[in-house]
């Protein structure tokens, strides 16, 4: 077990190497540089900037700049921020826990919902229960989450002014203190509960489908032989079969709401780090994109380790040696 | 006199299917004596297994219906809602089923799944049932009965999986087991194991067994009487020495005509023409296996055909057998397969 995850860890280091030049390459070849918004600035001395970009090594080759970043990267230092003047990790830091914060709000959010329906719709397939959580389903897979964000924004955060509209704490509160923690939380439920009410169809559709076929399978039939009650009979025998692929999608899933926050931390001003990627790239602060492109590839690579650690230790048949 | 466990008596059994009711299990009517084995043969989609779910109740009642009466210590089976049918199976009834890998859950250990049996139907402490459970594995022919109580289905090998599956239903001392196919998907010489341990079981603890198999060699092995079925209907039942001595019934004739022999190298092996009919399109008046035998005149059937009473216990659908002969009979030659070779 221990060996296999080391292994695991190994074989990430090429993969992160290469997805470093693809990303390192990629930002260099979008139009312009950090300093390219101060061209237009008349008290800018186009010959300091030209200064600065050499001091920088903003007009060396790719390579000599990549080799400077990476071996810096290696050790944790992922340079400067070009806007913020402070150093990347610095920059990143809060974002991450806000982003980390909001993903697992979101996570359980999403499986307090498909849990219970998801259950309910397979349990009682083709009732009039089933068919309004397939509707429901339908509707969330059909519902752009930008467009359901907002109406979720408008109406709690602004007409009926339950929950605040943006940020992640209120100002006015000081760290450390309780009213800091629920400040946090209150300002999470809104974004984490439109993800969630939107993200939550397929689990719930996928747990459906998984009870469905798990309840006519041999095993269930032999569990009924041996006079199990039907309440029993789906606690032990069916449920925990249906929830095998779930468990084991925990991992994606987890990885998918931190790369994938962009779009709702947008819409509620939530300074999260899908919100400070947005805006670095139109600054093009480099130094903060690659480190954020590395960071979410990392998180990729712990995810599909963490879902087949999961895998192995609720299925008895997958082991992993 | 033998005691009787089980009476089955006109049960019908139907699916829906499109809003119409189709009987799969239509009119049987049989007995199953303390410390006797009953084998109930058939082709597949003869009705063997939808017999079988019908009297362990464990047919999806919403598409399912059955009539009729299944009497056990003195309580009509059929009557019963589900609460009280929990407390009759896997206690008083126990069931074997065909693909012991399927059949077992593959999340709980062998041990749990035994256990599971236990919990519902005794009241033993948790340390009892563990030893009663280890007892039983033990009982199966289980070598290493420890270890095997912690192991996962998938951990075993076949034989292995279906002696648990045996223990699983003989773990409360069962008055009856119906054992479904059990060694169909096992290899020869472990069926053969698989049938002395059930045979074994039983002198030892007078329970009495239904037997569903399509196998003739194994009902030859080990059963005591023979129900022959064949479109959902009973169509000859007697004792095994008398249906496998005087065979009257063209199919029961059929089948046994069609077993492989040792002896008879050179003929090719006999095939019955045709298929089961579907329930939903067979012709329920008439004989029903006439279509399968074309070279026998149509007034050699009975019009409505019920059951006879030939001999001493034996019983045998439509008149069609007194004038039943096999069509190759007499001229093997032509199916001689060295000259295809």
């Amino acid at each position: 077990m221990w060996k296999f995850i080391l292994r695991r860890f190994l074989v990430m280091i090429p993969q992160l190497f290469l997805l470093s030049i693809i990303v390192f390459m990629m930002a260099k070849a979008m139009p312009g540089d950090a300093l390219s918004g101060q061209e237009i600035n008349p008290r800018a001395n186009p010959a300091e900037l030209e200064r600065i970009r050499e001091d920088l090594g903003l007009n060396d080759p790719w390579y000599q700049q990549y080799i400077r970043w990476a071996s810096n990267a290696v050790q944790g230092d992922f340079g400067i921020s070009y806007t913020h003047k402070t150093p990347v990790m610095d920059v990143i830091e809060d974002r991450l826990w806000n982003t980390v914060f909001l993903a697992l709000v979101t996570l359980i959010f999403t499986y307090m919902l498909a849990i219970p329906l998801g259950i309910l719709s397979g349990r009682y397939n083709d009732t009039w229960v089933d068919k309004t959580v397939t509707g429901y389903s339908y509707i969330g897979f059909g519902t752009p989450i930008f467009i359901f964000a907002l109406i979720m924004l408008f109406v709690f955060g602004f007409a009926l002014d339950w929950f605040p509209s943006g940020g992640s704490v209120d100002s006015k509160v000081d760290e450390g203190t309780f009213a800091y923690v629920v400040s946090k939380i209150n300002h999470l439920i809104l974004p984490a509960l439109s993800t969630a009410l939107i993200a939550t169809t397929s689990t719930i559709q996928y747990l459906r489908n998984e009870i469905i076929d798990n309840k006519i399978k041999d095993f269930v039939r032999t569990a009924r032989s041996k006079g199990v009650p039907e309440s029993n009979v789906y606690s032990r025998h069916i449920l925990r079969n249906s929830f095998l692929p779930i468990a084991a999608f925990l991992g994606y899933e987890i990885t998918g709401l931190i790369g994938g926050a962009v779009i709702i931390e947008t819409i509620f001003s939530y300074p999260g780090l899908g919100q400070l990627f947005l805006s670095s790239v139109s600054l093009r602060d480099f130094s903060v994109v690659t480190a954020i492109v590395m960071m979410t590839g990392f998180a990729t690579l712990l995810g599909t380790l963490l879902s087949d650690i999961i895998l192995s230790a609720v299925d008895p048949r997958i082991r992993i040696e | 006199m033998k005691k009787a466990i089980l009476q089955i008596e006109n049960l019908t059994t139907s699916f829906r299917i499109q809003s119409k009711y189709h009987a799969a299990v239509d009119d049987v009517s049989f007995t199953v004596n303390e410390n006797e084995i009953v084998a109930v043969v058939g082709e597949s989609g003869c009705g063997k297994s939808a017999l079988a779910l019908s009297i362990m109740q464990l047919h999806n009642k919403q598409r399912t219906k059955s009539e009729g009466t299944i009497h056990y210590k003195g309580q009509n089976l059929l009557t019963l809602n589900d609460t009280q049918m929990n407390k009759v199976r896997g206690k008083e009834l126990g069931m074997i089923f065909q693909e012991p890998l399927t059949a077992l859950n593959p999340l709980m250990t062998i041990g749990k799944q035994i256990e599971e049996n236990l919990d519902y139907h005794t009241e033993l402490s948790r340390d009892e049932k563990k030893s009663r459970t280890i007892e039983l594995l033990t009982q199966v022919g289980i070598p290493y009965p420890e270890r095997t109580y912690k192991q996962y289905p998938h951990e075993l090998s076949g034989g292995m999986r279906q002696r648990a599956m045996i223990s699983i239903a003989i773990a409360c001392n069962p008055a009856l087991v119906i054992a479904d196919e059990p060694t169909t998907a096992l290899d020869v010489t472990i069926q053969a194991q698989i049938l002395d341990l059930l045979k074994d079981i039983q002198s030892k603890t007078k329970m009495g067994i239904i037997l569903i198999t399509h196998d003739l060699s194994v009902v030859a092995e080990v059963a005591d009487r023979i129900v022959v079925m064949y479109a959902g209907q009973v169509v000859e039942t007697g004792s095994v020495k008398e249906i496998f001595n005087n065979p009257l019934h063209p199919y029961t004739r059929s089948l046994l005509n069609s077993i492989p022999s040792a002896t008879n190298e050179k003929n090719r092996l006999h095939v019955i023409e045709g298929i089961v009919p579907s329930i939903a399109k067979m012709d329920r008046k008439g004989c029903r296996f006439q279509d399968r035998i074309p070279w026998i005149p149509k007034q050699a059937h009975e019009e409505s055909p019920h059951l006879h009473e030939v001999g001493q216990d034996h019983f045998v659908r439509c008149t069609c057998y007194k004038e039943f002969y096999f069509q190759d009979e007499g001229d093997a030659s032509t199916h001689d397969i060295t000259q295809s070779r």
